[in-house]
């Protein structure tokens, strides 16, 4: 059966708390989720106060400043800072999001963080992406063609090109794949939602002829029909985009083609 | 187990159960207003009147299509049901044949009630 309750090694317990030096009159606290796999002890939620007048505006700012000048143990993933690389999805105020574009003014009260749901951490915010990066290959991220090499670019009219628009934007966050209940309880065999709006990137490329083999490689009742409209997958996006709509379009194909 | 699945390659099915779900939910839409508004009328109705109202072919009709629907797209939700929430293959199995055979016995007792009552049982 699925499990709906944590393992007993699991359970978060209460953590530190910890205050930067600088505290002013515009204070905020932050509640992060530790773990750390090499001291055998259960998750923790730390909380940090931290002074906002000296920090950037977005929940990643306040993050570095906590690791810069607090806690320099705590683990998470960033990169671009600006919404396009993916790496720092995590879990801020009950919601799967991007911390460089999730501003701080718009949480109320303290401001909890967790790493992405239902998946395994490697330490504190760090999930192990391994299992959602095999799947991905197993669509074949790639233009696919049967004919020969054309003398020049394969070009798409402007109304081709615009069925990708919503689509190639994805960063491969997994906002929207761990916010899916689906997905919670099938990982192994349900793509989830991050990998099936891509999968539909390359179904809706008309460069690409691999069309039919792409469908039949999702026609299954786990693959592609583990999703039941939730739509979760949606409402996390941070990108604003639409996974749940190109599952539907990918699953209007397969009715199509019967 | 669950990394043999995933070298099994794809099932190549899923599309008709989607389909069929989609189409008996949509049917049952109109069904269910009509039942529904059928039985509202039948309120305080004598055995009779009730008796003589499903002994009309068209009724007859309508009625076994509710019922066969109904089972049919409970059979079909509660797989997708069992497949999402119990892992073990044998749980599986078992579950799911009591939950059709089970359907297959409600709707014949049902279909085969109705057709008594329209071929002059009591």
């Amino acid at each position: 059966m699925v499990e709906f309750t944590l393992p007993k090694n699991s359970k978060i317990k209460k953590g530190k708390k910890h205050q930067s030096k600088d505290l002013g009159k515009k204070n905020k606290s932050f509640k992060v989720y530790r773990w750390n796999p090499d001291d055998k002890k259960n998750p923790q939620l730390d909380t940090f106060d931290i002074n906002l007048e000296n920090c950037g505006p977005m929940v990643l700012d306040a993050l570095i400043k906590i690791k810069n000048e607090i806690d320099p143990t705590l683990t998470f993933r960033r990169s671009c800072r600006e919404g396009v690389c993916g790496s720092c999805a995590m879990n801020i105020d009950g919601t799967n999001t991007l911390a460089c574009t999730k501003s701080i003014e718009d949480i109320k009260g303290e401001v909890s963080v967790f790493p992405l749901p239902h998946m395994h951490v490697v330490k504190d915010l760090v999930i192990d992406m391994k299992k959602l990066y095999e799947q991905y290959a197993s669509i074949k991220p790639w233009l696919q063609s049967n004919s020969s090499d054309p003398s020049r670019e394969r070009s798409q009219s402007k109304k081709e090109r615009s069925k990708l628009d919503g689509l190639w934007e994805c960063i491969l966050c997994a906002c929207c794949s761990t916010s899916c209940p689906s997905y919670w309880w099938n990982p192994d065999r349900y793509l989830g939602p991050a990998v099936l709006l891509q999968a539909y990137r390359w179904i809706a490329d008309s460069r690409d002829e691999k069309t039919g083999e792409r469908l039949d490689n999702l026609e299954d009742p786990f693959r592609l029909y583990r999703c039941h409209t939730i739509m979760n997958c949606t409402s996390a996006c941070p990108k604003g985009l639409n996974p749940a709509k190109a599952i539907a379009e990918t699953k209007k194909l397969m009715h199509e083609r019967r | 187990m669950k990394e043999n699945k995933k070298n099994l390659g794809s099932a190549k099915n899923g599309t008709n159960h989607w389909w069929h779900q989609r189409v008996t939910a949509v049917a049952l839409t109109f069904l269910c207003i009509w039942f529904i508004i059928s039985l509202t009328v039948l309120t305080g109705a004598t055995y009779q009147d009730a008796y003589n109202w499903l002994k009309h072919p068209l009724v007859t009709g309508l009625s076994i299509l509710v019922v066969a629907f109904t089972i049919y797209h409970l059979s079909l939700g509660l797989q997708v049901i069992v497949e999402d929430y119990i892992h073990t293959e044998i749980t599986k199995i078992i579950t799911l044949m009591l939950i059709n055979f089970s359907c297959l016995l409600i709707g014949l007792t049902c279909c085969l009630s109705i057709l008594f009552v329209f071929f002059g049982g009591n």
